[in-house]
């Protein structure tokens, strides 16, 4: 009956007309700074580079605002940071507390905010944070001040699960796919590299791991949290009882109330496989998503997979994944796209970004039948975000 | 006790100069008031557990000091530098 009901309800989304917009951001994360492409309709300008030198994990407009960027900064030898805009990146305030562990006996150390996530539309001011390694903060006053959020930074069992830096990425360990349910602030999930997907339905006071049905690699434990490394994990923004995950080992969609995810990726073609990082949902449809495939075998050298680069996207739950590298090099294109650097925006049809490793940034302006370059020649992209102004 | 302390090309941004005064009579109050002159600059240099950070270096009169006890005099020197490491 739930699935049913959110099934109409997702319909209903999906025809709905998407708001007009007073133009398009597209924010650009990168290894050696940030930019923001401003414009829309096949016309971009870029504005940048902001804080040349600097690594940029993630920079994100507040939907809530409209003008709020928070942009989540390292460089390779200081430590992290976090820079603020309230006019749209002209100009920059340092927060004067960012997000940071308490200081204890053998206490951890934040390398760097990887993830920013906005709070729910009815905490205008609310913003979370995810660290490497695994952290989770919170910030009451629009991101300037950053506290630990919900005792799960020390609680003895998650930091088991998060186990130590050598468990990590290379990378490092860290948490990421902070997301609150649209309908209920205090119904929360994030995913962890490694350590899972975990669910909070009381505003972060007690949370629980949601791993049933996810794979680990050949000869582990699937039961055993901490070997699950969710990549990407994100909610269907027309139907909030639909998530989709790209995960070390699979695509999967989980379907709530359902906590058995289900691994959709089974169904790409098998010389592609189901290994990848990033994963993008349609605003208005809760069939369509969209990943990008990369080679992960044997040393996982994280490439395009035969220096074929494709986009691949369901139009069904899962149930079948097409091929989308229309305008995409042909050959000899050796680059990936990390689990931050794919997004779409709300426009019909809905227009996709991605940003390369090897430093280039791609649209789509008619759902991934085609796509064409903006830019080339930036830094490795680590995040991109669009955001709709007006 | 006012000392002397030369900034690492990196921090500069903060000071906006290579070299600058501050307060204290240790390491970790030189560098508490140095965060209040320049607010941000400490936590990019120490860590949150009070430990330089990996890739940063602190030297009183050429001689490297990691502890923030350490005594300061106001004819002191403090050099503030990044370790030589690239990427």
């Amino acid at each position: 009956m739930a699935k049913a009901k959110a099934r109409a309800k997702a319909k209903t989304q999906k025809t709905s007309r998407p708001r007009k917009s007073a133009g398009k951001l597209i924010l650009v994360a990168t290894r050696k700074g940030a930019w923001i492409y401003r414009g829309g309709h096949g016309a971009w300008r870029a504005d940048g580079p902001h804080f040349l030198g600097q690594i940029i994990n993630h920079l994100v407009l507040d939907p809530r605002d409209g003008k709020t960027l928070l942009a989540a900064a390292s460089t390779g030898h200081l430590g992290p940071t976090l820079f603020r805009s309230t006019d749209l990146g002209k100009s920059w305030q340092e927060s004067p507390r960012p997000p940071a562990f308490k200081k204890q006996e053998g206490g951890r150390t934040v390398k760097r905010t990887f993830w920013l996530t906005p709070a729910h539309a009815n905490e205008p001011n609310v913003w979370y944070a995810g660290t490497s390694p695994q952290g989770l903060f919170r910030s009451e006053d629009g991101g300037v001040t950053w506290n630990e959020f919900s005792g799960l930074n020390d609680d003895p069992q998650y930091r088991g699960w998060m186990g130590t830096e050598q468990d990590g990425t290379p990378s490092g360990p860290m948490l990421h796919s902070i997301i609150i349910d649209p309908r209920d602030p205090k119904h929360m999930y994030f995913g962890m590299s490694g350590g899972g997907v975990h669910e909070s339905t009381d505003g972060g006071k007690h949370w629980k791991p949601l791993i049933e049905g996810m794979e680990v690699v050949a000869g582990f434990d699937a039961k055993t949290v901490s070997f699950h490394d969710p990549h990407c994990v994100r909610l269907c923004p027309s139907n909030p009882d639909r998530l989709y995950q790209q995960n070390h080992c699979g695509i999967y969609r989980l379907d709530r109330p359902s906590k058995i995810w289900k691994r959709v990726g089974k169904a790409m073609p098998a010389k592609v496989g189901d290994v990848g990082f990033p994963m993008v949902l349609h605003p208005r449809d809760d069939e369509t998503a969209w990943v990008f495939p990369m080679d992960g075998q044997t040393v996982w050298p994280r490439t395009s997979i035969e220096g074929e680069p494709a986009v691949y996207g369901t139009s069904n739950g899962g149930k079948s994944w097409k091929r989308l590298d229309q305008g995409l090099p042909k050959n000899q294109a050796w680059w990936t796209v990390k689990r931050q650097a794919f997004a779409a925006d709300r426009g019909a049809p809905v227009g996709l970004y991605f940003g390369t490793t090897s430093g280039e940034l791609w649209t789509s302006r008619n759902e991934g039948k085609s796509w064409a370059c903006i830019a080339r020649h930036l830094p490795e992209i680590f995040a991109v975000e669009t955001a709709e102004l007006g | 006790m006012a000392a002397k302390i030369l900034i690492a090309s990196p921090l500069r941004p903060y000071t906006d100069a290579d070299e600058v005064q501050a307060d204290g009579v240790t390491l970790g109050e030189l560098l508490n008031d140095l965060d209040a002159r320049y607010p941000g600059i400490r936590f990019r240099m120490i860590d949150e557990q009070d430990q330089v950070r990996r890739h940063m270096r602190i030297f009183i009169n050429g001689e490297p000091v990691k502890n923030l006890a350490h005594p300061i005099r106001s004819s002191d020197e403090v050099s503030i530098v990044q370790a030589l490491s690239g990427g």
